[in-house]
């Protein structure tokens, strides 16, 4: 059976009708890891441990205790901390660093226990590579070397989460968690050919995360299908008291609307999404935008008309404001987040220096590597005495406007769909030497998290290189189930989320 | 030329929560290094701050103690700054809309009642402490200093008065009935050598008359009252010093150096940080309503400035007896107590005896007022036997120091009344017995009266003085008085 190209739906079921055992599974995926080390999607890989929290899942299974996500493996993003796995954010900064706590998301999926009796009861494949604190858009800032592209070894993964969305890709994990401060859910998702959602702001706890721009990251699952995604991000998000702006009201079935048609009552079995107005932002597709994914993204659009959506144009005249508002924003609050690592505590530390102020230079420009120092500098600069008015202050207002002018558009359409990147994958090494072009790449994804929207990336089509490229779903604040929904009758119509990525075996 | 000096005070006081103001570790002092520090206080990788709500409600009972506009939606935000028992690199603090905003506090500086206007009061976190001490090795066997992060994380509440104290008594007034207020309150033990209420005083000083401030100095983390007095009259004299032989006072942050009784320059201000300060995303805006408010309220007790009015309105009570009864809770409340066991116009001497006799014994001894041996019930008789005329004022503090010292030693207390009538304390009233009393002192001492006929009104005191010690205190003092002038005519 070949367990790698199945959805964590069918596996669900194959695991209730003891068809396959979660140590079976677990064994299958930790080969695959270990026969798939050249995409480099790993950074951490306990066997041991992963085999002994499946010795329990079964023990769930067999005793009826079980639930509809027990025994399926899983992989978390390098970003989330673990006992057991080390936690580095795929910095030198954290080589080595071990948590003494799992976080709130690592917590909700794992085996329960008297501490954590609503545990998923999933299991802990490892932790996947990332760019370094999450600050990055192709995975080449890790400094543990970037992740290959399982539809092309030449090409990035995308980022931050390319570790992640490599690891399902290449089929070394069912499923992922991810985190999404810019686009870095559905930016890899849409260059590997998964289904990536990143919910509402506060949706998932951040309790364990370690923070990039607080006000912007969240995590969600990466997976094969809509479907999946639904099942995962379910028992992913709850209200957590450890985070202050976890919302009250996060436990909900995501999966609830994936059968349903659009409008209750609707029968025309052709026509589910009748009644679904999709906006299409103009500054969407608007220059800049290569043509394949213009041409995959509209028949996309096309394809949701045929079953039943009305397509109208809208308007997000603050798009291009994204980008310098993001990077005034996400530097500003990163580089406040990351002052905790000063070699004091934990962390990599100098070996030689003089004074304290020598200990902390060398310390965090040896830990750190050039994006992430990079940011730090912005970010200080931004909010430094005589320009915080000019920068930070005037950023958080086009903030607001770019969050009103999502509301003005969700007058007109319940759902908005453009690309995710401007392109597909480029290759390693293509855009390094240039910072701003890179920022340029997450042009269509920033303004959700500046929103703090629910979004979602779902494969639509290849290059004619076959190169993967992602359909963006944007939905209104808790729509995630609607946004779902929508992904899911696509999926159901399509079959681009099914290809397996030619270099795979 | 005539200087004026301007004080301005910054006090942090510490709250008093089980728990830390943003973590769920406790604030007990005391504890051995780093046993009170979770992983929220360490600033491991990927923890968030939660508020502590009882800070809060703390904050609000301050500032209706000292009619403040509570702040309907404050922010917390970050001040950055880097130094090793400052865990996250940054502390959480509130910068542009604190909790608490204006309010006042009355004071008394001498015989003159002062009002101190505050700016604002704000909540934030305290940070860890470094040991400097030897024997602590570095990763890399470096020699280093320890760091305790039990502190880090306990809730202050930082409390800024405007700029109108005009002299360091009038500042030490000032901190004194501010540690009374949070105090009394219960937002603050108080305990200043812990280091639960200490002060930062901004000094300058300007030509009499001159509108503008001089140049000011910061003086930080002064934790006593004598410190705080010394180091600001220390920082008086020594800008004044400067400015008379011709410099110029630089802004800076100095320190205060009580064995040398000086201050000394810590930081100036172009090395001050730049703390890059921005509203904490972590934290949701703190929301206070009018329910909140009015829950804090109703759990209030009644406030010393309150009460002071109270008895001074109802009892005729003066000022400086009202003060002195009011610089605790359980003070006020056995006074309190007192009054309600004797009659109304025993109010003075019911002050006297707490103010006088009892203070000093709660002094010799070193407790506080609650744990004092003798509660109300012990102390009413004495006085009631005074109000009767049974025993005078002068027997009265004998009986008190029988009482205490057999209380103090756990005795089985003896009545008052018992104790009076064993001694034959009881007070000589009989017209009688007292003239021959008189003549018989009159007669020993024939210069006094003649010196008396003469106009000196000064021997007439020494005769009455000669007829209690005759008398062994036992003469009515008031009967005496009369009797004598009867016979002096």
């Amino acid at each position: 059976m070949s367990w790698h190209n199945t959805p964590i739906a069918l596996m669900a079921k194959a695991l209730a009708a003891k068809e396959v055992s979660s140590t079976e599974l677990t064994g299958y995926f930790l080969d695959r890891i270990e026969a798939g080390k050249r995409w480099n999607a790993y950074l951490d890989v306990n066997a041991h441990l992963s085999l002994e929290q499946a010795k329990a899942a079964d023990a769930l299974i067999a005793s009826g205790k079980g639930g509809k996500l027990t025994g399926i493996p899983v992989a978390h993003k390098d970003v989330f901390v673990t006992r057991g796995w080390k936690s580095t954010a795929a910095s030198k900064m954290l080589d080595g660093y071990l948590s003494p706590f799992d976080a709130t998301v690592v917590t909700n999926l794992g085996i329960p226990s008297e501490t954590n009796p609503s545990g998923a009861g999933m299991v802990c494949l490892g932790k996947t590579n990332m760019d370094e604190f999450a600050m990055g858009s192709s995975n080449e800032n890790s400094a543990y070397g970037p992740v290959l592209n399982p539809w092309n070894a030449q090409y990035v993964s995308g980022g931050s989460s390319g570790g992640s969305a490599a690891a399902v890709a290449a089929g070394l994990a069912p499923i992922a968690t991810g985190t999404d401060t810019g686009g870095s859910i559905r930016q890899p998702a849409a260059f590997c050919s998964l289904t990536g959602i990143k919910p509402t702001y506060g949706r998932v706890s951040r309790y364990g995360m370690i923070a990039y721009a607080s006000s912007l990251d969240q995590a969600g699952p990466m997976g094969k299908t809509a479907e999946d995604c639904a099942m995962l991000l379910s028992a992913m998000s709850s209200h957590d008291p450890r985070d202050s702006t976890s919302l009250a009201d996060s436990g909900e079935d995501y999966g609830r609307y994936l059968n349903q048609p659009w409008k209750e009552g609707n029968t025309n079995p052709g026509k589910p999404l009748e009644g679904l107005r999709i906006g299409l932002p103009k500054e969407f597709f608007a220059d800049g935008l290569a043509q394949d994914v213009a041409n995959s993204v509209n028949a996309a659009a096309k394809a949701l008309q045929d079953l039943g959506a009305t397509l109208i144009e809208v308007s997000l005249p603050k798009t291009k404001l994204s980008i310098p508002v993001y990077y005034v924003l996400a530097p500003a609050e990163a580089s406040s987040n990351l002052s905790r690592f000063d070699g004091v505590r934990y962390g990599h530390r100098a070996n030689e220096y003089r004074d304290l102020g020598d200990m902390y230079q060398k310390s965090r420009t040896e830990g750190f590597g050039a994006e992430v120092r990079r940011r730090i500098l912005i970010g200080a600069y931004v909010l430094s005495h005589g320009y915080y008015d000019a920068y930070y202050l005037q950023a958080q207002k086009i903030r607001r406007i770019i969050a009103a002018d999502f509301q003005a558009a969700f007058n007109q359409c319940d759902v908005i769909l453009g690309p995710v990147a401007p392109d597909v994958a480029w290759r390693l090494g293509e855009k390094s030497k240039d910072p701003v072009q890179m920022y340029l790449e997450d042009i269509y994804t920033l303004s959700t998290n500046l929103a703090g929207l629910p979004a979602m990336s779902v494969p639509c089509g290849f290059s004619p290189n076959n190169l993967p490229i992602g359909l963006q779903l944007i939905g209104n604040y808790f729509s995630e189930a609607r946004l779902l929904q929508v992904a899911h009758q696509y999926q159901q119509a399509s079959d681009w989320h099914l290809r397996q990525a030619s270099e795979v075996a | 030329m005539q200087w004026e000096v301007v004080i301005g005070l910054e006090t942090h006081a510490q709250l008093q929560t089980q728990s830390k103001i943003f973590s769920g570790a406790s604030t007990r002092f005391g504890a051995e290094p780093n046993t009170q520090a979770c992983p929220v206080d360490l600033a491991l990788p990927g923890v968030l701050p939660v508020l502590n709500r009882k800070a809060v409600e703390h904050a609000i009972c301050f500032g209706l103690a000292v009619d403040a506009k509570i702040t309907p939606v404050s922010i917390f935000a970050r001040k950055n700054y880097f130094y090793p028992d400052l865990p996250k690199g940054y502390q959480i603090s509130q910068f542009e809309i604190p909790v608490v905003l204006g309010g006042h506090l009355e004071i008394l500086v001498g015989d003159e009642v002062r009002v101190i206007e505050l700016t604002r009061a704000h909540l934030e976190e305290d940070a860890g402490k470094s040991v400097h001490e030897e024997g602590f090795i570095g990763p890399h066997g470096e020699a280093s200093s320890g760091i305790d992060l039990n502190r880090a994380g306990t809730p202050l509440l930082e409390i800024v008065t405007e700029p109108v104290m005009r002299s360091a008594a009038e500042a030490v007034a000032y901190a004194k009935a501010l540690h009374t207020l949070v105090v009394w309150l219960g937002v603050c033990d108080g305990n200043m050598q812990e280091g639960s209420f200490r002060c930062d005083a901004n000094v300058s000083v300007r030509p009499r008359g001159q509108v503008e401030f001089g140049t000011r100095c910061e003086i930080k983390n002064l934790n006593s009252f004598r410190f705080l007095e010394e180091a600001i009259q220390y920082e008086i004299r020594r800008q004044i010093e400067l400015i008379e032989d011709g410099g110029t006072v630089v802004q800076e942050t100095r320190l205060y150096d009580p064995d040398r009784q000086e201050t000394r320059s810590m930081r100036s201000k172009e090395d001050a940080n730049d703390y890059r300060y921005f509203p904490d995303p972590d934290l949701l805006p703190v929301v206070i309503d009018d329910a909140w408010i009015d829950a804090v309220r109703s759990t209030m007790p009644m406030l010393p400035a309150q009460l002071r009015e109270q008895w001074q309105v109802e009892f005729g009570l003066s000022a400086y007896d009202a003060l002195l009864l009011t610089q605790d809770r359980d003070t006020a409340k056995l006074f309190e107590e007192l009054l309600a066991l004797v009659d109304k116009p025993l109010v003075k001497a019911a002050a006297n005896l707490l103010t006088g006799e009892f203070a000093s014994a709660l002094n010799r001894a070193g407790i506080a007022t609650a744990s004092a041996p003798l509660k109300a019930e012990h102390l009413a008789p004495l006085l009631n036997r005074i109000a009767d005329g049974t025993i005078s004022n002068k027997i009265a503090k004998d009986i008190f120091a029988i009482l205490w010292e057999d209380a103090l030693a756990g005795k089985v207390l003896t009545s008052v009344d018992q104790i009076i009538d064993a001694k034959g304390l009881r007070q000589i009233s009989d017209s009688g017995e007292l003239e021959v009393m008189i003549d018989k002192v009159l007669a020993a001492n024939e210069k006094s009266v003649e010196e008396f006929r003469s106009g000196k009104e000064k021997a007439f005191n020494a005769l009455v003085g000669q007829i209690m010690k005759a008398s062994q205190g036992k003469a009515n003092p008031g009967q005496v008085n009369e009797l004598l002038r009867k016979k002096l005519g």
